[in-house]
């Protein structure tokens, strides 16, 4: 009668128990449990309870607790019963607060000396009981106060207690690395126990120590390999044997470490070949266990330095585990062959149809384990049959978790391996139909930028059929009902950027969608904001094409309830779009410049085409500006130099209020100076001079704070932004990402978020190539923003050389026909000199930049008084350097990546004739050039994912 | 490292629950409902391993076994191997519960809930296997029982008893 071994239950908790494995529904459960913590309540509180009775109440007391009710009015009980002489109602105290308790606790404090106290009993259950207890309940803070006492248990006469000492040290180790970091040492000490118990404890903690620092551990190899061989050979006694295998645990533990120690380390590895290949020979398939060590064997062999004859035993056992009929041994062996498989590829040949039964197998856990071996198998030959499977299975499931796994692998494999454009778009359209709210916004931006940037760098004539059969798509696709929003925001932008761009469409179609999907997904605001900047897109195309734009009455009134938008984001948007339909053929050109979502951005950091500018003002008697080191006399300015300097240059303390303890007065001006730069486009009408000096100036001091932050980032972000510097930090901190968004094409058309580019990118022009490189390993690549999208992802550059590859020939049939497409632009536009293309492209940023920093009007007579043509061969001039600089490192990046100088260059060279167009014209509208300003910054990302634009631009 | 050792009915009702990283109760309770819902949708004759990220977080697996009317379950990363955490079911069910009670049925894990406790402590200590000699582990729960049984005068529960929870 073993039933109760001695562990006295009484009557009522039978009783307890019984009913409650009677009771007929949770409710009932529920009240019969109820019942029972009243009871235990008012009885655990009376006075003079025998122990007994205690201790089968505590018990009761976890038991409710693992129902799932609370039974915390009774921990102190618990708590009291550790205190308590009687070894075995100490045992309940512990086993029930080591259940009930965490280790931060606030009873813990009154268990710490209990735990002491029993540590150093003469009792060696005692203290195991308190080992027990030891590992669960001590934490960082309480470490110290049982530290001693279990060190010197490591050295207690029972093998028990010293393997439960070994094991709450460890536990130490994983709580709090440093506490006892100085005592590791000990584990290689109990390594040699006498004890193989003890040693075999030890393995636990060493697995890990070396799992975290392999270099230090090598010296133990030797040691590890004749442990392994001994206890492979049968020297341990027949205690450690499990199901006739000489103590299994200890071997798979063992093999586990060798993988560790011999990873890539040839003399290492050299060691382990024999013990393995033996382990190989003797171990018994038959079993659970012989297997798990085989298992073991095969991980080992696949980590350590490759050996053809141990990797050939490692491939006839995963052959054998393949044909199993066990599904355990299946598993195991599809494990097994994606290890090996990154050693010798060929090995997968022979199994394909085995792994093909385990993707057909019922089992889930199975089909899931092949699906990832599938994943590691991807080829650009086989991408299609894999993609195509788990997007099958994706659909399949229900699995949120698993679903986004999925999706973000075919996303994966997809980037990386597409055979061809068409595959690769409807690839991306059936993911994000099916899991579209999964998978990473990024995803999205990536298929965004792939559309806009193509695969082909050379053909754009593949690249126009593939955004056609991108927009054609999405207008299918609009059809279905209940979209995922991220799929919607893609289909958005592409119909917006590419919709009517090749004339298959009529504007009136798209729009049309476009609001349908605004008015369909009315509560999803990200989606609207899309849908109406693809809106604005469509017309601004229209209008800059000369091609009479008649708003549907849909659109109207769905611009009319987004004027009244409760979101500033959308009414922004909204008013945008009036604002470019009112607008003539000239300014919505460059404003909107149709398919210029790649293009490259250039900076002029010196501000050159102000000279004149300034030339103008000195002249009307202005003060010249001075630079920063000669300006020391002049206090209120210096003042605020200074300060500037010095958050450039510590970021800790920004106001140098005690080397120069001036009257409030002059730390006022800077102030109000300062807030006449930030809120930029009104500045006070009295204080022109001023206002034109403090501008200037701040500038390149911006620039030059940013470049020594470039190195400090992350330390900014302790201090906050509390004045004006953010402007520059921030613009620093998220360049990067608004430049993606830029090459991403994210939101509005992105020739127009150039403003913003400028911003973001000013600082970095400054900082020399080296310090690019730094920064650009440092921090992902601010020189290489440009690109870093495409390297981030394996994908862009692989793929585009296949698909570049398998398109070469078929888009060369089709040359004719494409080139009736209207808005591409004719190849020869292409090779035009480079760097003129650049520079006037430049020319339409200093614009943006000014209507930034001045007075609207000033923008105005800035644009009015400097004649376009006296001014840009000055620019080019000064460009030169910074510029080819600039580019060459861009197209180093690029011809790295995707493409050929004349497609990176294109864009710009589109934007050309716009722009002297628009420059000769004279004077912009300052209404439209300060909308467009915000459109620029609105129209990149939406409000709700990066409000540092707003920063940017309202200080 | 092991995370967790369950044991429940194939009902779903948990009989044993060790968690070796503390968590609420709430959790746990979240955690074996989740466990058995994935559980009692397997079909027969499958694997005993079950893909568990999507409850116990990233790094996680499973194993269980089944057994007359209990599931035991074992929750544990990488570091360990599903084989060997099977065995260790095999370990604790065949070679040491079966020892200790003739005959292990449901019953006799709900009566000696402690007693169960006390087996798994000597078995996995701080989330590591500790022993895995069954005459070791058998010894070191004889002479808490042997203890216990001194100072308990009476120590019966009818097995007829089991009748009405092992159906």
């Amino acid at each position: 009668m073993g039933s109760q071994g001695g562990f006295y239950q009484s009557k009522e908790f039978l009783d307890l128990v019984k009913s409650i494995g009677e009771a007929r529904s949770k409710a009932e459960e529920d009240r019969i449990v109820l019942n029972e913590i009243e009871t235990l309540k008012r009885r655990i509180s009376e006075p003079d309870i025998p122990k007994r009775k205690m201790k089968e109440y505590i018990i009761r007391l976890v038991y409710i607790e693992m129902l799932g009710h609370d039974a915390s009015f009774g921990y102190i009980h618990a708590v009291k019963m550790t205190h308590d002489d009687s070894l075995l109602v100490k045992r309940t105290g512990y086993l029930a607060v080591t259940l009930f308790l965490n280790e931060d606790h606030d009873l813990i404090i009154l268990i710490v000396n209990t735990i002491q106290k029993d540590l150093k009993s003469d009792n060696y259950l005692v203290v195991c009981a308190a080992l027990n207890a030891v590992c669960k309940l001590i934490n960082e803070e309480t470490i110290p106060a049982v530290l001693p006492q279990v060190m010197e248990l490591l050295a207690h006469p029972k093998e028990a207690v010293r393997k439960k000492a070994i094991m709450a040290l460890h536990r130490f180790y994983q709580k709090s690395p440093s506490s006892v970091s100085h005592l590791v040492s000990n584990f290689r000490k109990r390594l040699c126990d006498n004890d193989p118990g003890v040693m075999g404890a030890t393995l636990c903690p060493l697995f890990e120590l070396i799992a975290r620092d392999v270099n230090s551990y090598k010296d133990l190899v030797i040691s590890f390999v004749s442990i392994l061989k001994q206890v492979a050979e049968r020297r341990l006694s027949k205690a450690y044997d499990y199901h006739q295998m000489p103590a299994p645990f200890i071997q798979i533990k063992l093999l586990k470490i060798l993988a560790l120690l011999g990873s890539g380390d040839k003399q290492a590895s050299e060691n382990m070949y024999t013990v393995v290949g033996d382990i190989f020979r003797k171990c018994d398939s038959s079993s659970n266990i012989g297997n798990a060590v085989l298992y073991e064997c095969i991980c080992c062999v696949s980590s350590i330095y490759p050996n053809p004859k141990l990797l050939e035993s490692a491939a006839d056992v995963i052959s054998r585990f393949l044909k199993s009929d066990s599904h355990n041994l299946k598993y195991m062996g599809i494990d097994a062959l994606g290890r090996l498989i990154k050693i010798s590829p060929e090995i997968a040949e022979q199994h394909q149809l085995a792994v093909i039964d385990c993707l057909e197998d019922p089992d889930d856990t199975l089909k899931r384990k092949t699906f990832e071996l599938l994943y590691k198998m991807t080829k650009s030959t086989n991408v299609e049959v894999i993609v195509d499977r788990m997007i099958d299975y994706m659909i399949s499931i229900n699995d949120n978790h698993y679903k986004t796994e999925i999706a973000s692998r075919c996303v994966e494999l997809a980037e990386q391996f597409a055979p061809s454009n068409q595959w690769f778009i409807q690839t991306m359209n059936r993911v994000f139909e099916h899991a579209g709210d999964l998978v990473n916004i990024k995803v999205a931006h990536n298929l965004m930028r792939l559309i806009a940037e193509g695969f082909g760098e050379d053909d754009d004539n593949a690249d126009t059929k593939l955004r056609l059969a991108a927009v054609e798509s999405y207008l299918r696709i609009l059809g279905e009902p209940k979209l995922p929003s991220v799929f919607l925001q893609v289909i958005c932008w592409v119909l917006g950027e590419y919709g009517t761009a090749d004339g298959m469409f009529s504007a009136s179609d798209i729009t049309g969608k476009l609001c349908d999907v605004a008015e369909a997904y009315s509560n999803d605001e990200t989606v609207k904001a899309y849908a109406t900047t693809a809106l604005m897109k469509i017309y601004a195309f229209e209008i800059a094409a000369r091609r009479k734009v008649d708003m549907l009455p849909e659109c109207q009134s769905l611009m009319e309830e987004l004027l009244a938008s409760h979101s500033t984001d959308l009414q922004q948007r909204a008013y945008e779009l009036q604002a470019v339909i009112g607008l003539d053929a000239h300014a919505v050109a460059c404003i909107m410049p149709s398919d210029a979502s790649c293009e490259d951005i250039e900076v002029d950091r010196d501000l050159s085409f102000l000279n004149d500018y300034i030339q103008e003002a000195i002249e009307k008697g202005a003060q010249p500006y001075i630079p920063e080191s000669e300006r020391s006399g002049m206090l209120n300015i210096s003042n605020f130099r200074n300060q500037d300097h010095h958050e450039a240059s510590s970021h800790g303390l920004r106001f140098e209020a005690y080397e120069l303890p001036k009257p409030a007065v002059q730390s006022r001006i800077p102030q109000t100076l300062i807030a006449s730069t930030e809120i930029v486009p009104v500045p006070e009408p009295m204080y022109p001079r001023e206002s034109y000096q403090t501008t200037m100036p701040s500038i390149p001091s911006d620039a030059g704070s940013a470049e020594l932050k470039l190195r400090l980032e992350g330390v900014q972000k302790k201090w906050g932004r509390s004045t004006y510097t953010p402007a520059t930090s921030t613009s620093n901190s998220t360049s990067q990402k608004t430049v993606n968004g830029t090459s991403q094409g994210d939101g509005a058309s992105t020739v127009s978020s150039m403003r913003e580019t400028y911003d973001s990118r000013k600082p970095q022009v400054e900082v020399s190539h080296e310090k690019q490189k730094l920064a650009a390993s440092l921090f992902g690549g601010s020189s290489k923003t440009e690109k870093s999208p495409a390297t981030g992802h394996k994908a862009a550059k692989a793929s585009s050389h296949v698909v570049e590859k398998s398109h070469v020939p078929k888009s060369s049939l089709e040359v004719a026909s494409e080139k009736a497409t209207p808005a591409q632009q004719p190849p020869d536009l292409l090779d035009l000199g480079e760097p003129t293309a650049t520079s006037t492209a430049l020319q339409l940023d200093p614009f943006k930049q000014l209507e930034g920093l001045l007075d609207a009007t000033e923008v105005a007579s800035a644009v009015n008084g400097a004649p376009a043509a006296s001014r840009s061969p000055d620019i080019m001039a000064l460009y030169a350097d910074t510029a080819a600089g600039i580019h060459n490192k861009n197209d180093a990046d690029l011809l790295s990546g995707l493409s050929n100088p004349s497609v990176t260059n294109m864009p710009g060279t589109t934007a050309m004739p716009q722009v002297t167009q628009s420059s000769s014209k004279g004077p912009n509208p300052k209404d439209s050039l300060e909308k467009d300003a915000l459109v620029r910054q609105m129209g990149v990302n939406p409000s709700s994912q990066n409000p540092n634009l707003f920063k940017d631009l309202l200080g | 490292m092991i995370k967790a050792v369950m044991v429940m009915n194939t009902q779903g009702k948990p009989r044993l629950a060790k968690f070796f990283d503390f968590l609420p109760v709430e959790k746990q309770q979240e955690l074996i409902r989740r466990v058995f819902g994935v559980l009692c949708s397997r079909p027969e004759n499958v694997s005993n391993f079950i893909e568990a990220e999507s409850i116990f977080g990233p790094d996680s697996r499973l194993v269980y076994n089944h057994f007359a009317t209990l599931y035991f379950v074992v929750v544990f990363d990488s570091s360990e191997n599903e084989l060997v955490m099977l065995d260790l079911i095999q370990l604790l069910v065949q070679q040491t519960l079966e020892r200790c009670f003739k005959n292990v049925c449901e019953l006799d894990i709900v009566f000696n809930y402690s007693k169960i406790h006390t087996i798994l402590d000597e078995i996995i200590l701080g989330g590591q296997v500790l022993e895995t000699r069954s005459t070791e582990i058998m010894r070191a729960v004889e002479e808490i029982s042997k203890l216990e049984a001194a100072t308990n005068a009476i120590s019966f529960i009818p097995k007829s008893a089991s009748s009405w929870l092992s159906r």
